[in-house]
C-alpha cells in the first residue's frame, strides 16, 4: 500500500488534544508520523496531498444511517451510501438493522461487511435486539459481536416490553454491546386505522394531521433510563438514538448526574428544523422522530452546547422519489443526510452558535467511536487507523441533492448554504473521495 | 422547565421557514387561507351574479371547457352541486371515483392527476381522505385545484358558502367584505372539531372578517390546543354558555368513520351537545343554526331544529351551487401569474 503525506494542513485532533499546524504521513491503513510543517522524516516515494489552507481532522463517524441493504437496493446501496459518507467526510457508518430481511443475524452482519457490497468507508453493522426487530426474543448477541456488529437496536421500532428491553440492556451489557433505543411509544402513536405522521400540536392541528407527543418519546426514555438504573451493576448502557424532545433530553440529563450510563444522539434536522418545516404537507420534512416545536429545537441546540449530547447523528434514510412524491400521511420517514452533516454543522453549531470547531468534530468522530467501542478510529494518533478528513473550514457552498451521491434525493436542505467543503476524505489509507474527481 | 431557566433561555438564531410556492396555479383554490379578502369579495360577488344571470346566457361562461372530479370519499352535497355548478357554466364534467377507476388497482394520486390532464381536464375537483392531498396534486399537475375537502385540513367552499349563508342572514346585500364585516358576530362550531375539515375552514376564515369563533366539544373530540389555531378562536366545554353567546349555531356530525378506537358515550354526548329545540329556544332564539351535512337527526340535531324556522340548513345547500359556480369560473379564467404565498 502506497503511503500519504497530508501536509500544511492544519490539524484539529480533539481525543489527541492535537490542535495546530502539523503534517502526517499514512502508512499501510495506520497513521505513521505526525510532525511540525516540514519535519516528517520517512516520506520517500509516499503520495502527497497539500493541504495547506485546508483542516485536518479524523475521519467522521455517523453512528446511525441506512444504508437499505440488504433487500432495498432501489433506495440505496452500501456502496452508494458508503459513497455519499465519503463525500460528506465520514469514514465509519453504523449501519441499522431494519432492512430486508431485517438484520438479525451472523450472517447478515457479515453480509454487510463483505468486499462484494463495494462500500469504499467502513461499515459497522447494528443488529437488530430482538428476532425480526418484534420486540419478543432476544438474539444472540456474542454471536453478532463476533461477526463485527457494534450495538444492537430495533431502529424504526422501540422495544417496547419491560420485560425484553431489561434482558436486552442486560444480555447486551453481557457481550460489551451498547443497546441503542427507537424512543416511540408506538402505542400511542400507531393503531390498526391511523399512524402519527408529524408532531402534536397547534401544527398539526391546523394542518388536520394525526400528531406523535413528546410523552411517546419521553415515557420511553425513562421507562429505559428505570431499567438502567435497575441494571446499574450489570454496567448496561443505554443509547438514545435520535432524540428529539425537551422532555426526554431532561430525562438523559438526569439520569447522567445520577451516573447511570446513558448517552444519546441529535440529527442535524432536529437541531435546525421545527414542525413548521412541514409547511404544506411537504412530505421531505416528514421522519421519525418527527421535527418538534420551536422549544425543543432550541432544547436540543442547549444541550448540545452543554456536553449533555454525545453525538451528532444523521439518522440518513433513503427513500425513492416516487415514495415520498405521496399524500403526506402515507410516505414513508425519514430523510438523507451524509452529505449535509458536517455542512450544517459548521454553519450553524459552530460559525451560528459558537460551538467550537474541536467540539463539533468531537461529536462527530471522537465521541461516537467512544461510545461503539471503535478502537483506533475518532483520533489521528500515531498507530490510529489512517481514516481522515481534509477539508476547507471556511468555504461556503450550496447543497444541490440532484448531484449528490447518495442514490435518492429526500431531504429539506436542498439548495441550503453550506460551510465546510470536504477536499479528501481518507479511508485506512486510500483516498475515499477527492473533490477535484467527484 | 421551571419558569427560570424559561426566562434565561438562550434565543437562537434559527433558519427560517421558507415562503410557500402554493398555490402554483392562480385558479385553483387549495384553502381560503390562499384567498385575500379581495379576491374573497369577487368569488362572493360573482356567486350572486352567477346565480341570477339567464341559464343559457350562462352556460355560455365555460362552453366546453374540462372539468374532471376525482373522489375518494363518498359525498352527496358537495360532489353533486361541484357538478351542477360546472354544467351550468357550460363545462363537460368527467366523474372519477376511488371504487371505479384504476385508484383501485394502486395508480397514485400523481399519477392519476396526470392521466386527468392528459385526458384534457383543464381543472382537477378533488375529494380526499388524506389531509394536504390536494397541495400534492397541484404541484404534480400545475392544473387549477380545487379542495372539495380533504382528510381532516380543508373544505374552502363549504367555508365560503357558510359565509354566504351567514352574510345572507347578519349582513344582508353585502358582498365585499372587509376585516370588520362579522364584527359582533360570534359563531359557535360544536360537536367533532378534531375530525373536522369544516370546522377547521371557518375557524380559520370567519375571523378574519371580525367574527368571534367559539368551538365546543368534549376534550376527545375538541382538544385544547384548537384555540391556539388561529387569531379569535376560544375553547368552551359548556354548551350552553357558548349557544348563549352565537349569532350564529354551526353543528358538526359525529364522524364514526374518522373516530378510530375513541371511545364515546352516546347518550352522554347527546345529553351535554345535542341541540334541541328548548335549549335553542332558551339559549339562542334569534341564532341561526348551520350544518355541513349529512346531519344525523336525533344525535347532534333533533329533527325539530333541523326543520325548524331557524335552521338555515337547506340554504346551505344551495348556496353551494353559487360559490361552487363562482369558483370554477375562477379556476379557468383566473389570470396567469407565477407561484405566491
Amino acid at each position: 500500500m502506497t503511503a500519504l503525506v497530508i501536509r500544511g494542513g492544519y490539524l484539529i485532533d480533539p481525543a489527541a488534544g492535537v490542535d495546530g499546524p502539523k503534517d502526517i504521513l499514512l502508512k499501510d491503513g495506520r497513521v505513521a508520523e505526525i510532525a511540525g510543517p516540514g519535519k516528517l522524516k520517512a516520506i520517500n516515494g509516499a503520495e502527497v496531498l497539500d493541504a495547506t489552507g485546508l483542516t485536518v481532522a479524523p475521519g467522521l463517524i455517523d453512528m446511525h444511517v441506512h444504508l437499505r441493504e440488504p433487500g432495498q437496493g432501489y433506495k440505496e446501496t452500501i456502496a452508494t451510501g458508503t459513497a455519499a459518507a465519503a463525500a460528506g467526510g465520514f469514514t465509519s457508518v453504523a449501519a441499522m438493522p431494519n432492512t430486508t430481511p431485517v438484520n438479525d443475524s451472523p450472517e447478515i452482519t457479515r453480509w454487510m461487511q463483505a468486499p462484494e457490497r463495494g462500500a469504499i468507508i467502513r461499515v459497522f453493522p447494528v443488529a437488530a435486539a430482538t428476532r425480526g426487530s418484534k420486540g419478543e426474543t432476544i438474539n444472540d448477541y456474542a454471536a453478532l459481536k463476533a461477526a463485527g456488529a457494534v450495538a444492537v437496536s430495533d431502529d424504526g421500532l422501540p422495544i417496547l416490553k419491560d420485560n425484553v428491553m431489561r434482558e436486552a440492556l442486560t444480555a447486551a451489557a453481557r457481550a460489551g454491546l451498547t443497546v441503542i433505543q427507537h424512543a416511540e411509544d408506538t402505542r400511542q402513536t400507531r393503531t390498526p386505522n391511523w399512524t402519527a405522521s408529524m408532531n402534536a400540536g397547534p401544527v398539526s392541528f391546523r394542518l388536520g394531521l394525526r400528531g406523535m407527543s413528546d410523552e411517546a418519546e419521553s415515557a420511553i426514555v425513562e421507562r429505559d433510563i428505570r431499567l438502567v438504573g435497575e441494571l446499574r451493576e450489570s454496567r448496561a448502557h443505554l443509547h438514545v438514538a435520535h432524540i428529539s424532545t425537551a422532555a426526554a433530553l431532561n430525562a438523559v440529563r438526569q439520569a447522567r448526574r445520577n451516573g447511570l450510563r446513558v448517552t444519546c444522539e441529535v440529527a442535524p434536522h432536529h437541531f435546525l428544523l421545527t414542525d413548521e418545516h412541514v409547511g404544506l404537507y411537504d412530505t421531505n420534512a416528514k421522519m421519525c422522530p418527527p421535527l418538534r416545536s420551536a422549544a425543543d429545537r432550541d432544547a436540543m441546540i442547549e444541550a448540545i452546547l452543554d456536553g449533555v449530547v454525545d453525538a451528532i447523528a444523521t439518522d440518513h434514510a433513503p427513500h425513492a422519489v416516487h415514495e415520498k412524491e405521496v399524500e403526506f400521511e402515507r410516505a414513508p420517514n425519514g430523510i438523507i443526510g451524509l452529505e449535509t452533516a458536517l455542512g450544517l454543522s459548521l454553519r450553524w453549531l459552530h460559525t451560528e452558535w459558537k460551538l467550537p470547531l474541536g467540539r463539533v468534530l468531537s461529536l462527530m468522530s471522537a465521541q461516537p467511536a467512544a461510545l461503539l467501542g471503535m478502537k483506533g478510529r475518532g483520533t489521528l494518533a500515531v498507530g490510529s487507523f489512517a481514516d481522515v478528513v481534509v477539508f476547507d473550514p471556511k468555504a461556503e457552498w450550496t447543497y444541490d441533492t440532484h448531484k449528490g451521491k447518495s442514490k435518492s434525493r429526500n431531504t429539506p436542505f436542498d439548495g441550503w448554504t453550506m460551510q465546510g467543503k470536504v477536499r479528501w476524505t481518507i479511508s485506512e489509507g486510500r483516498i475515499a473521495y477527492d473533490a477535484e474527481k467527484a | 422547565m421551571s419558569l427560570t431557566a424559561a426566562v434565561t433561555r438562550r434565543l437562537f438564531s434559527t433558519p427560517p421557514v421558507a415562503a410557500s410556492p402554493f398555490p402554483y396555479n392562480p385558479g385553483s383554490l387549495l384553502s381560503a387561507q390562499h384567498l385575500t379578502l379581495e379576491e374573497l369579495s369577487h368569488i362572493l360577488t360573482r356567486a350572486t351574479a352567477l346565480e341570477n344571470q339567464e341559464p343559457l346566457e350562462r352556460a355560455r361562461t365555460l362552453a366546453k371547457r374540462r372539468v374532471a372530479l376525482l373522489f375518494y370519499e363518498s359525498s352527496t352535497r358537495t360532489r353533486t352541486s361541484f357538478e351542477l355548478a360546472a354544467k351550468s357554466l357550460g363545462a363537460d364534467t368527467a366523474l372519477v371515483s376511488s371504487l371505479s377507476s384504476s385508484i383501485e388497482k394502486g395508480e397514485s394520486l400523481k399519477d392519476t392527476g396526470l392521466t386527468l390532464r392528459a385526458l384534457g381536464a383543464e381543472a382537477i375537483i378533488l375529494r380526499h381522505n388524506s389531509s394536504g392531498a390536494p397541495w400534492l396534486l397541484e404541484e404534480a399537475t400545475r392544473l387549477p385545484v380545487l379542495n372539495a375537502g380533504d382528510g381532516m385540513h380543508d373544505h374552502p367552499t363549504q367555508a365560503l358558502l357558510d359565509l354566504r349563508t351567514i352574510l345572507a342572514h347578519l349582513r344582508p346585500g353585502v358582498e365585499a367584505v372587509n376585516a370588520e364585516t362579522l364584527a359582533g358576530v360570534t359563531v359557535s362550531i360544536t360537536g367533532d372539531i378534531f375530525h373536522s375539515r369544516v370546522a377547521r375552514s371557518n375557524m380559520l376564515l370567519l375571523p378574519r372578517l371580525g367574527a368571534r369563533v367559539i368551538l365546543c366539544g368534549p376534550p376527545a373530540l375538541l382538544p385544547e390546543l384548537a384555540a391556539q389555531a388561529g387569531p379569535g378562536i376560544t375553547v368552551e366545554r359548556d354548551f350552553k354558555a357558548a349557544l348563549s353567546q352565537s349569532q350564529v349555531v354551526m353543528m358538526l356530525r359525529i364522524q364514526a368513520e374518522r373516530l378510530a378506537g375513541l371511545q364515546l358515550d352516546l347518550e352522554e354526548y347527546k345529553s351535554g351537545y345535542q341541540l334541541t329545540g328548548p335549549r335553542l329556544a332558551a339559549l339562542a332564539p334569534t341564532a341561526v343554526v348551520l350544518h355541513p351535512g349529512p346531519i344525523i337527526r336525533g344525535l347532534e340535531i333533533t329533527a325539530g331544529v333541523a326543520d325548524g324556522p331557524q335552521s338555515a340548513i337547506l340554504e346551505q345547500v344551495t348556496n353551494g351551487v353559487a360559490i361552487r359556480m363562482a369558483v370554477v369560473e375562477r379556476a379557468l379564467t383566473a389570470a396567469p401569474q407565477g407561484g405566491r404565498a
